[in-house]
């Protein structure tokens, strides 16, 4: 029972850094219909510019994370001006093309600037406590708090504001929110801000929790946190929370019960499953299509 | 395979071609590092091609290809060094291509069939599952070297083999394509539910585009698993299929020369750019989203290069000129 619930505390951390970044896919996918596989690598560059904040710049933990997040909002738009509003009205397959090149160049523009090497994340003093047989340390519940804090935020963003409110609008239907009166652009540039800040944010809790970080740590998070955002239903912003927290606790059940060289094979079984069964995700509905 | 005159004159042209870069390689003027290069060209235009009659033509997007090529890659490695019937060399790597293929194809059929249910996007994002799943299941294979990856395999490619089944497939791939198979397969991506409606059985024709496709990649993976000489899970990886992905796109999805003419121009450029150490994948990174931005349509759109084309524009010139 204490190793379940150690499991689920481990996985539950884990799973709110995807929530995380999921919510930037799913926000983009929602708005533009595109799976923006730039996005892994701007958690990296959260991680990275979060690791500068703190070593170079001296800044305490929640200031690097705010400028983090603003770093990456600014890059997350003029990602957006530059690669994909002029591909708005191509083939699908040729924004995705350019996100996937995106991708490649902050990777590599990340090693040729500062190396491959992994560098060591400053960490703060851990702390244990005991609860009920599991151990939970300060770091999980830095990730868990900040991580539910940033959604909250999200949430009131998305319902509450005016912006928000063009959010959902442009998401539901471009060119009707158009014709209302709403700045399209502006709004999917706010999107891609948004959807960036947070991968950021997750980048800097997990350097924290972790204490390394490198310029190839976005790839494979990002793809599961891509297969998060799947799992809840893409474009569905509560999915895509509940789809990293499920993917998480799988995760690191799969690990706790020995068979860790599976993990990564896990989330994407589970992807797959999904699919067939049901498409649209845990939260999605079916649309049909018409003739 | 009903074969005109015009297309066994191409074909008999674009063997002795090969049959004349080889010569230059066994004559030493072409030294192994050129060798080398236009050996994965050829290999790069399998796996293009293949990928074009799975996204291209039928329309359906897999993003799974470097999983098929891994299938291909690991069972043909598994006939020529765990099995390594005593047959002379040439048979040998000959049959162990066509087992890995056969391999391929079958676990192409295997994934086509219930995912090709999905579409979009939802195909694009499972055939990436499946083709990491693949990834994993040979990183915890112990028979052939797990994570540490299969080692001394027998340098059975070179230019000429690989040179030659690229020829094949394109040839393959070309007279599908104008069967009614073929045809059918167009009318899938054009319109899925005209198609339906017109009684083409849509599902069966995706299945059979895949399978086919899946197959030229797991020959692809052999020839690569044998002139590389080792095989390891994490050669085959996510960004392995986006570079084969990135060929059909470049080149016109749909479009077969195209598809041809960018795996022979990409595989260049990422060689010419070695010179630049370093910044090589930042340049080749950037030169991709420039691509796209500017030609987003890819380089040849979904027309065919050919002789016919070359003799209109010609004759459009005189024309002009008039």
């Amino acid at each position: 029972m204490a190793e379940f619930l150690q499991q689920l505390i481990n996985g539950i951390s884990l799973g709110s850094v995807y929530a995380l970044i999921a919510l930037g896919y799913t926000m983009v996918y929602g708005i533009i219909r595109l799976i923006n596989f730039a996005h892994g690598e701007v958690y990296m560059l959260g991680a990275i510019f979060g690791y500068y904040a703190i070593t170079t710049l001296k800044l305490p933990f929640f200031a690097a994370l705010a400028l983090a997040m603003v770093l990456c909002a600014g890059l997350g738009v003029i990602m957006e001006r530059i690669a994909y509003k002029p591909l708005r009205n191509a083939p699908r397959v040729a924004a995705l093309m350019t996100a996937v090149g995106l991708s490649l160049f902050f990777q590599n523009f990340t090693i040729y600037s500062i190396g491959a090497s992994p560098k060591a994340f400053p960490k703060m003093q851990q702390i244990n406590w005991s609860f009920m047989g599991a151990t939970v340390s300060n770091g999980q519940v830095l990730i868990l708090f900040t991580a539910i804090a940033l959604m909250i935020i999200l949430h009131f963003i998305v319902q509450k504001t005016k912006m928000g409110k063009a959010m959902r609008a442009v998401s539901f239907d471009q060119d009707a929110a158009k014709l209302m009166g709403i700045n399209v652009d502006n709004t999917i540039s706010f999107t891609f801000a948004i959807g960036s800040a947070l991968a950021a944010a997750g980048g800097v809790l997990v350097g924290q929790y972790y204490g390394v970080v490198q310029p190839l740590m976005g790839t494979l998070p990002g793809l599961k946190a891509f297969v998060a955002a799947v799992l809840g239903g893409i474009g569905i912003i509560p999915g895509a929370m509940i789809g990293g927290l499920i993917l998480g606790v799988a995760e690191s059940t799969i690990s706790a019960i020995g068979y860790s060289t599976f993990r990564d094979a896990v989330a994407f079984a589970i992807l797959i499953g999904i699919l067939i069964l049901k498409p649209a995700g845990i939260l999605g509905k079916n649309v049909r299509e018409k003739v | 395979m009903a074969m005109n005159k015009k297309k066994l004159l191409t074909v008999a042209a674009a063997m002795a071609f090969g049959v004349a870069i080889q010569s230059l390689i066994w004559l030493g003027v072409l030294n192994a590092y050129y060798a080398q290069v236009l050996t994965t060209m050829s290999m790069f235009i399998i796996l293009a091609t293949s990928l074009n009659l799975i996204n291209g033509i039928t329309g359906q997007f897999s993003l799974g290809h470097a999983g098929f090529a891994a299938v291909g890659g690991y069972f043909s490695a598994i006939i020529t060094t765990r099995i390594a019937p005593p047959l002379p060399g040439p048979i040998v790597f000959l049959v162990s291509l066509l087992v890995g293929g056969l391999v391929a194809a079958l676990a192409g059929f295997l994934i086509g069939l219930p995912t090709l249910r999905l579409r979009g996007d939802y195909l694009a994002i499972a055939t990436l599952g499946f083709g990491e799943i693949i990834r994993v299941l040979f990183v915890n294979w112990k028979f052939v070297g797990a994570a540490a990856g299969m080692w001394g395999i027998p340098g059975y490619t070179n230019f000429l083999w690989a040179y030659a089944i690229a020829v094949l497939t394109v040839l393959f791939i070309v007279n599908f394509m104008n069967s009614s198979h073929g045809r059918a397969c167009v009318s899938i991506r054009e319109d899925e539910i005209a198609a339906e409606t017109m009684g083409i059985n849509t599902t069966r024709y995706k299945v059979m585009a895949f399978t086919f496709g899946a197959f030229f990649a797991g020959v692809a993976g052999g020839i690569f698993a044998h002139l590389i000489r080792l095989l390891h899970p994490q050669s085959f990886t996510f960004m392995f299929s986006v570079e084969i992905l990135l060929m059909v796109v470049l080149g016109g999805l749909g479009s077969i020369t195209g598809s041809v003419a960018a795996a022979v121009l990409l595989t260049f450029l990422s060689e010419a750019l070695r010179q630049f150490a370093e910044l090589r994948m930042v340049i080749y990174s950037l030169m991709l989203i420039g691509i796209m931005l500017f030609r987003p349509q890819g380089l040849f759109g979904t027309k065919e290069l050919s002789v016919d084309m070359l003799a209109g524009m010609k004759s459009k010139f005189k024309f002009s000129k008039n």
